[in-house]
């Protein structure tokens, strides 16, 4: 796959997630409590008399007696609008919009992918947690690479016991047991956090603990550059150090930097997730992949609701997509 | 040499039934249950949360080693279960002084320990003796004081014992419940040598051990299982005349979730479960017709699920922010306000699938005897709640956030025990709820240790879902819960004089129910009591969720019951119907 094209998908996940006040039909939060674990609401082209209809429509649902099953109203169809009226919510964080992608009349929402033990639409969670959980992967990727990038430029131009020392450090935080070293982190701080603290809480934990490799990498990089002929005429010629990192260091490092973010944005993901899966992350309601599938801790919902797997499921091309786009930079790095 | 052998196996046979024969009791003396005549064989499989500590009955606080030994060992009057009347045991009879104060208790002749020793009155003085030494630090030992000092017990002759009650107490002979008596010969001497705590722990042999329960322990297989086998002398017999109990083996292993119970019993490695969540309930129903077994709904049980709010008094290092909350949790209208904007039919529905009843009151309807039905029960209305906390001076920000006086927004959290699946759901069902009258809720999970330390020793939070089970259903078994000095007052515990009016009419109540016979006036002591809690909402009252239990089909005297234990209360009656013989191992 070539790296416009994974990076063109990557971007279209990111900017739903960034947008997800506009493509969510619902407000992550709101609780249907007669429709918990709905399964995703079918969307039909054939009514009932056998007459195709263009626009595909859905009928409202009716909760059954018992349980939590449901079951469709079929006297009324509801067509599929877009660019609809709804719900008043905020969009990529800056002004308030009712207009949503898409909606119906109908009095029960449309579940794309079914609801969850609150009743709540599991396909507006999955996009408003993808703000969570996308951006802890890429920001932390982006955080983490920065301090590895400085450490590891540091420790690799200067050499002697700068190097050692910062290095010796990356090799203690690199036999750490990152996930319990989190555990940890995360128990001694405030119990109660908004989200926002969460979320940068979760971000800094990731980088703190994610710099060593990054830096290690970079210090090779950096110490080969180095010794590079040309680089030693350029010193020689007078050149200032800063200017040999910019102009002469920097450029040879910039593909593997790239190749290594796209490595680890989804390794950090994953990070995000896990943390949030058991309950150290973001906490409810506010959505993100983590929480989401933290439910399935529970036996029935393994054995009855598919659907509570999407959010683990949607993971998977995303983590795709960053590896073709890592195969892709890596591919361009070795050939310049 | 065969023909010899079955010979011999013949002849022991034969001396051991005549032995039973010879070693029953008078007619008067016998207990003769009132089960389905069943026939001997094949064992059960019960599954535990986790592996009993140990198997003496002095020292047991934990659920797992209680459920067993209380098979093991047999009190001297006993609350049934199913009835949950008083029904006697190892106690065929007894009389009761006009004041209240003095049993009589006559003994049962011919009943012996699982080793085959005399059971008498010199075994039922040591027995107290040893729960009532300080020394020990018996569980029991609270139990059976009463008004702070001991009951004395006297033997008046091998088969009699009188026993005084210092104060009148309204149900004492629930005092003798579960108290399992100890057998004189073998703990006399760990006694007088001060090794009573460390006796009968999971690694003594079987024949250090004997008890007057329907079974008695044969081995333990550390992190695998715990066996008990039949007790041949056991001394209850059904209508027909044969020696209980039916079965030969009871297995308990140690299941740590009740996710993993239900999938074990789901998978037939388990005959009975109990404590069943109303989800894992619908999921094994729906899986029934390809399965052999069966599921009960008990319909309401004791336990109920509430909410409450630290009421301690802000310590001064207190922040300003802290104080604050402090001062709204004391305020009746901000309790009123949270009380009537959480939906409890949501819960119900939601978290317990239909199999709860929603609670307006602390005394759940399954607890028939006590249960209030007058209390009022106000259906969930926002608009109260919101003129409720308009009354208190509380307003609201443009944007909905609700402030109190000083301008402060509400934001507070609920603290839930992880491992707690409902618990969790209910708050944040509540976080939810009370969003829409402004107040910001966040909800914190903790293990059951750290929240309760929080809870009860550093009164470090500001409100907390819990359940309580309602001990055997009796108002005196929650004492140490309504006293305002009682340990467990959850809100404010441990308080010198009761801090607010309506917990010293709850004081005096509770002392005045504790020392009346009359049971309808108990009732209606006791009914003021849940008034008076439903009107100031030191705790406000959620759900009761059903008990839900299963066994496997064939299991024949199977009669769950509401209070502890739902399933192996009556295990000496339990036999498999048919060819079955339970769980395979």
């Amino acid at each position: 796959m070539r790296a416009p094209f994974a990076l063109g998908c990557l971007a279209l996940v990111y900017l739903s997630a960034v947008f997800a006040g506009f493509v969510a039909p619902y407000d992550p939060t709101t609780q249907h409590r007669e429709l918990a674990f709905v399964s995703p609401t079918r969307i039909h082209f054939v009514d009932d008399t056998g007459r195709l209809h263009l626009r595909p429509f859905v009928y409202a649902m009716i909760p059954a007696s018992t349980g939590t099953a449901v079951i469709e109203d079929r006297s009324r169809p509801y067509p599929i609008r877009f660019v609809v009226r709804g719900a008043r919510g905020r969009v990529a964080g800056v002004a308030d919009s009712d207009w949503h992608l898409f909606g119906t009349e109908s009095p029960t929402p449309l579940f794309l992918f079914g609801s969850d033990d609150f009743g709540r639409d599991l396909f507006s969670r999955l996009l408003f947690g993808g703000q969570i959980s996308l951006f802890a992967g890429l920001l932390g990727a982006a955080l983490s690479l920065a301090l590895g990038t400085v450490i590891g430029g540091v420790a690799g131009y200067y050499g002697g016991w700068v190097d050692e020392i910062n290095m010796r450090i990356a090799e203690l935080f690199l036999a750490l047991p990152w996930l319990y070293l989190l555990f940890a982190v995360r128990m001694a701080l405030p119990l109660d956090l908004a989200p926002t603290q969460a979320f940068l809480l979760v971000l800094i934990l990731i980088a703190v603990v994610g710099w060593a490799r990054p830096a290690r990498l970079v210090r090779g990089l950096v110490l080969s550059a180095r010794a590079r002929d040309y680089v030693a005429a350029a010193r020689c010629l007078g050149a200032s150090d800063a200017y040999l990192l910019r102009r002469h260091v920097l450029p040879q490092i910039i593909g593997m930097l790239l190749t290594q973010a796209a490595l680890l944005a989804p390794q950090y993901i994953l990070a995000e997730v896990t943390l949030s899966f058991f309950g150290l992350g973001v906490e409810e309601p506010v959505p993100s992949w983590g929480n989401m599938l933290a439910s399935l801790q529970r036996y029935h919902v393994v054995a009855s609701y598919w659907w509570m797997f999407l959010p683990g499921i949607v993971m998977v091309p995303v983590f795709w997509l960053y590896h073709s786009l890592a195969d892709a930079l890596h591919r361009r790095a070795m050939s310049t | 040499m065969m023909r010899l052998f079955g010979l011999l196996v013949l002849l022991v046979a034969s001396v051991s039934a005549s032995s039973f024969a010879t070693q029953r009791a008078p007619a008067s003396d016998r207990f003769v249950s009132t089960g389905d005549v069943g026939q001997r064989g094949g064992q059960l499989v019960v599954a535990q949360r986790t592996e009993p500590r140990t198997l003496n009955p002095i020292t047991a606080v934990d659920s797992p080693s209680r459920d067993v030994i209380r098979r093991t060992t047999a009190d001297l009057i006993h609350v049934n279960r199913d009835t949950q009347q008083l029904e006697p045991a190892l106690a065929k009879s007894w009389t009761v002084s006009p004041d209240g104060r003095r049993f009589t208790l006559l003994l049962r002749r011919g009943v012996r320990f699982s080793d085959g020793d005399v059971f008498d009155a010199d075994d039922v003085v040591f027995s107290f003796q040893v729960y009532l030494d300080e020394k020990v630090a018996s569980t029991q030992r609270d139990n059976l004081m009463v008004g702070g000092k001991p009951i004395a017990v006297t033997k008046l002759d091998q088969y009699s014992v009188q026993i005084d009650v210092p104060d009148q107490y309204s149900s004492a002979e629930r005092l003798f419940d579960s108290v399992a008596m100890l057998p004189r010969h073998l703990l006399a001497q760990p006694y007088q040598e001060g090794r009573l705590v460390e006796a009968w722990g999971l690694g003594t042999p079987a024949a250090a051990m004997a008890g007057l329960g329907p079974f008695r322990f044969a081995e333990h297989v550390p992190g695998e299982r715990l066996v008990l086998e039949r007790n041949a002398n056991y001394w209850k017999e059904d209508r027909a005349g044969t020696q209980l109990p039916y079965l030969d083996r009871v297995v308990f292993v140690s299941v740590p979730s009740e996710d993993a119970q239900a999938v074990r019993f789901q998978a037939g490695e388990a005959d009975v479960v109990t404590r069943l969540s109303a989800t894992n309930f619908e999921l094994l129903l729906k899986d029934q017709p390809r399965r052999n077994y069966e599921l009960r709904d008990l319909g309401a049980g004791l336990t109920y699920e509430f909410v409450f709010f630290n009421q301690n008094d802000p310590a001064p290092a207190l922040s300003a922010e802290a104080a604050a909350r402090r001062r709204w949790f004391r305020q009746l209208a901000f309790r009123q306000a949270v009380g009537s904007a959480i939906d409890r039919d949501g819960i119900v529905r939601l978290t317990y699938r239909g199999r709860a009843t929603p609670l307006w009151g602390h005394v759940p309807p399954g607890n028939k005897a006590w249960f209030n039905q007058a209390l009022p029960r106000p259906a969930r209305s926002l608009d109260r709640a919101r003129q409720q906390l308009r009354a208190a001076g509380f307003s609201w920000l443009p944007d909905g956030t609700l402030i109190d006086d000083q301008r402060q927004p509400v934001a507070f959290t609920i603290l839930t025990n992880s491992g707690n699946a409902e618990r969790n759901q209910i708050a944040t069902i509540i976080q939810d709820d009370l969003k829409q009258i402004g107040m910001r809720v966040g909800v914190v999970t903790l293990d059951l240790r750290a929240m309760l330390d929080r809870v009860m020793t550093t009164h470090d939070y500001d409100a907390c879902v819990l359940g309580l089970s309602g001990g055997d259903g009796d108002p005196n078994s929650e004492m140490n819960v309504w006293l305002s000095s009682g340990a467990t007052h959850l809100w404010r515990p441990g308080q010198k004089v009761p801090a607010t009016p309506w917990e010293e009419e709850i004081d005096a109540l509770m002392r005045e129910q504790i020392r009346t016979r009359d049971g309808q006036r108990r009732k209606r002591l006791y009914d003021r009591v849940q008034l008076l809690v439903a009107d100031n909402l030191p705790i406000i009252s959620l759900v009761s969720p059903n008990v839900l239990v299963g066994a496997t089909t064939g299991l024949a005297n199977f009669r769950p019951t509401v209070l502890d234990h739902p399933a192996l209360w009556n295990l000496e009656e339990l036999f498999w119907r048919g060819r079955r013989a339970g769980a395979a191992q």
